[in-house]
């Protein structure tokens, strides 16, 4: 004899970020070229800007004082800019559209998921591209000669935390969002730090206060903390930047949590 | 409760011409009407653009111009002999103007046919499918030449313009935003799904042309078999203008025409192309 | 017929490539009327309505709207028209008052004339306090309330409704096909598809029911039922396996049976009656049910298939 079935209080199953994740990878097994592309972009702005602006610039100094090429200079900044856009358009414009047009987080938040889950699955699913990119941009940059350390194999991991600190800030602001027109603003806020961030030049050629500013955002951290690694220039410093992108993912996190779980389970 | 009266009033008021008088109206005036309606829509979003619109040039000559310009004017005469400044102002105008075609003529469209259906909805009126077509493109570029009168007024702010002519650059860019994002539009309105293709076209045609078409940097520069990318982007054509314009680049009369001539090709054969297009997809 | 009609269509036909969606059908609407065409998804109700705009070209036959050929002067046909499409294509991102304004200057209309229309339009369909709310913020009802308010900007003499009520709870079906009736009582003519036999009866003075693309029968809907079935049915239910186990034992008590997958109909003139005999023959359905006939049990009779699948 079994007891009798008794009706039981509503519960939410904790089933974790695994199904998002999962999803994401079945759509990227059909997308591959789009996955393939991301790898290109930092590449093409390597040899556009690397070699094509290297010939009007000339050469740089770099993290350890010494003189570099031109090319050499942007390369960690570049890998970590591009960490910084996949993660931005992953959890952008790639959220926006799900969260607009496909509805599909309603059907998912549905489902025995968490708006934590959701969030955190888009996520990993960005870094795990993420990853991809960064290792095939370093064997590039490795075999053009503009990585002279080992310590440049710790760029990969660094490049993941970007991504992860940018994606879980990009998806809070894209739930705010309500139209494409709207979306233009969020790739507004990326594109001054990439101008900005000591990218293509060093941040001392403006003034001081302009200098602070620079500093205080989050793409400088990632560059500054990439230039070091390439060349093996690494100090207490480069710690401080890794807590800032530590401090920024839990932030971003918590505000997508926040909003998704207003959104729809009103 | 409405009355019989009121009803009938609101069925046939007799303010109306008849229906022959206002479907003549639409042909004549029809491209009009949908780009009345089209900036009376952009309402809901036109503040954040503008504001947009504003900043960003100011942000680009900041960064490249004052920023990237202090490394390359360390070397004299490397950029057509002016300042960075004025060298690249024109070509990010030019640029940001194609940026702009990009957004409109992807997503934009695939969400007129299919996921908010408005070019459906103008169909059931007396617009004719390509008035909504030459419509759609209209209102794209106002937005394109409101854009670059704000960039340039920025350019002038930053005195980095040397010519009484700059202001050409304004209708230039806007030339070369039609000339792509028509042709963009006509790609998009053959779209039956969006499967990545606007990622694609976004990473493998605009970037490049972005990149190695004569923006940050002379086409010269680059090894003689990557000219080509140059050649076939309408970015390079319009930014070889504005800067004849700008800061009166040297520049033949043949090189002139060909580069007007190319864009408009591009235009000429978006449009046409988009509208076909449009009539296709909507009447079948 | 009293006067001419409003709408004239002859062997009108639809081909795509092999398909023959509308497969020559001929039909008049006299102004004035409710007209239905009923029948079930892709039956060439949606393309017929599309050839009525001239937002579809046809393959063959003839077609006039207020004596205009659509395919030709597509632009003026529509000046007559007003279209409530199936899926409401209303702009979500702006006010309803904005979405009536803009649908108006599609039609180059005085903004003197709209300023005086839109409030009237919006008291008609009951929307004047949403008035400036945004269209994502209406339930379905009073979405396609609008689409319908915003297809009378124009004033038009025909309205074509294209399932209007798919998708709507009980209650705002109830409210749309008054509204509709209204503006029946004051001259407009309705064309309406649908796939709902409820709907059909409710607002159509004279329907069509179509499949596969050609006409099964015409008339008013009490004459084809009247034509087509019986006054009544009997709805019995014996289990899923049972059904057609039984039907040999049912087939004399009633003038026709149909076997459906969940249940069995018998067409008869007094449903009670064979109750009563089906009891009396020792079998005892799960269920049981005794109606009037309806349009679905004509379709049923027509094509062998039901409506809603």
């Amino acid at each position: 004899m079994t007891a009798p079935m008794q009706p039981s209080a509503p519960r939410r199953v904790r089933v974790g970020a695994r199904p998002v994740l999962e999803r994401g990878l079945m759509v990227s097994r059909r997308s591959w070229l789009v996955v393939l592309s991301g790898f290109f972009e930092p590449l093409f702005y390597l040899l556009a800007m690397g070699y094509g602006l290297g010939g009007l610039v000339g050469e740089v100094t770099g993290a350890q004082g010494r003189p570099i090429s031109y090319a050499a200079y942007i390369a960690p900044a570049l890998l970590a800019t591009s960490a910084m856009n996949g993660a931005v358009f992953d959890s952008t414009w790639n959220v926006f559209f799900k969260l607009r047009f496909a509805r599909l987080y309603e059907a998912m938040l549905q489902t025995a998921l968490g708006p934590v889950d959701v969030a955190l699955g888009e996520i990993l699913m960005a870094l795990m591209r993420g990853l991809l990119y960064a290792m095939g941009f370093m064997a590039v940059a490795a075999s053009l000669g503009l990585v002279t350390s080992w310590w440049a194999l710790g760029m990969i991991p660094v490049a993941l935390l970007i991504a992860f600190g940018f994606a879980a800030l990009g998806m809070a602001a894209t739930s705010y969002a309500k139209s494409f027109q709207q979306m233009d603003i969020v790739g507004f806020a990326v594109l001054p730090m990439f101008l900005f961030s000591s990218t293509l030049y060093p941040v001392e050629v403006f003034p001081e206060v302009v200098q602070w500013v620079v500093k205080a955002l989050p793409l400088w951290h990632g560059i500054e903390l990439m230039r070091q690694l390439a060349v093996g220039a690494v100090s207490w410093a480069s710690a401080g930047h890794t807590a800032y992108f530590l401090a920024m993912s839990a932030l971003g996190i918590w505000l997508t949590a926040r909003r998704l779980r207003a959104l729809f389970l009103r | 409760m409405t009355d019989l009266c009121e009803l009938t009033r609101l069925a046939d008021s007799g303010r109306l011409p008849p229906p022959a008088a206002v479907a003549a109206r639409v042909r004549a005036r029809g491209i009009w009407l949908y780009v009345e309606t089209w900036l009376l829509a952009s309402r809901t979003w036109v503040v954040s653009l503008l504001i947009v619109a504003v900043l960003e040039p100011i942000v680009y000559l900041l960064a490249l111009g004052w920023g990237l310009g202090s490394l390359v004017d360390r070397q004299v005469g490397v950029a057509d002999g002016v300042p960075y400044l004025v060298f690249v102002g024109p070509a990010l105008i030019v640029a940001t103007g194609v940026m702009a075609a990009h957004q409109e003529s992807t997503y934009p469209v695939m969400a007129g046919f299919k996921w908010r259906r408005l070019f459906l909805a103008a169909q059931a009126t007396p617009l004719m499918p390509r008035q909504i077509a030459l419509g759609h493109l209209a209102s794209v570029m106002c937005r394109y030449l409101a854009q670059a009168t704000l960039f340039w007024l920025v350019l002038l702010a930053f005195g980095a313009t040397r010519s009484a002519w700059s202001w050409l650059v304004v209708p230039i860019t806007g030339l070369t935003a039609w000339a792509f994002g028509a042709c963009v539009t006509a790609y998009a309105a053959g779209l039956e799904d969006e499967g990545y293709e606007f990622a694609l076209l976004q990473r493998f045609v605009v970037m490049p042309m972005f990149l190695f078409a004569g923006t940050f940097f002379p086409l010269s520069e680059l090894p003689a078999y990557l000219h080509w990318v140059g050649w076939i982007s309408p970015i390079w054509h319009g930014t070889e203008l504005a800067r004849v314009a700008s800061y009166g680049a040297p520049m033949t009369g043949a090189a002139l025409a060909l580069h007007l001539s190319v864009l408009l090709g591009y235009a000429a054969v978006g449009t046409i192309v988009t509208t076909r297009r449009f009539t296709r997809r909507l009447t079948r | 017929m009293p006067s001419d009609p409003i709408i004239r269509a002859q062997g009108l036909t639809k081909t795509y490539g092999e398909v023959h969606a509308v497969a020559g059908i001929s039909f008049d609407i006299a102004a004035g009327e409710s007209f239905g065409l009923l029948g079930p998804n892709g039956a060439g109700k949606s393309t017929t309505m599309r050839m009525i705009g001239g937002t579809l070209g046809r393959s063959g036959g003839h077609l006039a709207v207020a004596g205009l050929d659509p395919e030709v002067e597509g632009s003026t046909v529509r000046a007559h028209l007003g279209v409530v499409p199936q899926q409401d294509n209303l702009d979500e991102e702006l006010s309803v008052r904005d979405n009536l304004y803009i649908y108006g200057r599609y039609f180059g209309l005085p903004r003197s004339y709209l300023r005086a229309k839109i409030p009237e339009l919006l008291d008609f369909a009951q929307l004047s306090e949403k008035s400036s709310a945004k269209v994502d913020r209406l339930s379905g009802g009073m979405k396609r309330r609008l689409t319908i308010a915003r297809a009378l900007i124009n004033e038009p003499r025909i309205l074509l409704l294209d399932e209007p009520t798919t998708g709507l709870d009980p209650q705002a079906r109830h409210t749309l096909w008054d509204k509709l009736f209204r503006l029946k009582e004051v001259g407009v003519t309705l064309v309406v598809t649908t796939h709902f036999m409820d709907e059909a009866e409710q607002l159509c003075d004279r329907l069509i029911v179509i499949d596969q693309g050609r006409i099964k029968a015409e008339g008013t809907p009490r004459g084809l039922i009247a034509e087509h079935s019986t006054r009544e049915v009997v709805e019995v239910r014996f289990g899923a396996d049972r059904n057609a186990q039984v039907e040999p034992r049912l087939r004399d008590l009633a003038e026709r049976v149909e076997v459906l997958p969940d249940r069995l109909l018998l067409y008869t003139e007094d449903g009670e009656a064979v109750l009563e005999q089906i009891a009396a023959a020792g079998l005892h359905p799960v269920t049981s049910l005794v109606r009037r006939s309806s349009l679905e049990d004509v379709f049923l009779r027509l094509t062998g298939r039901s409506l809603v699948d």
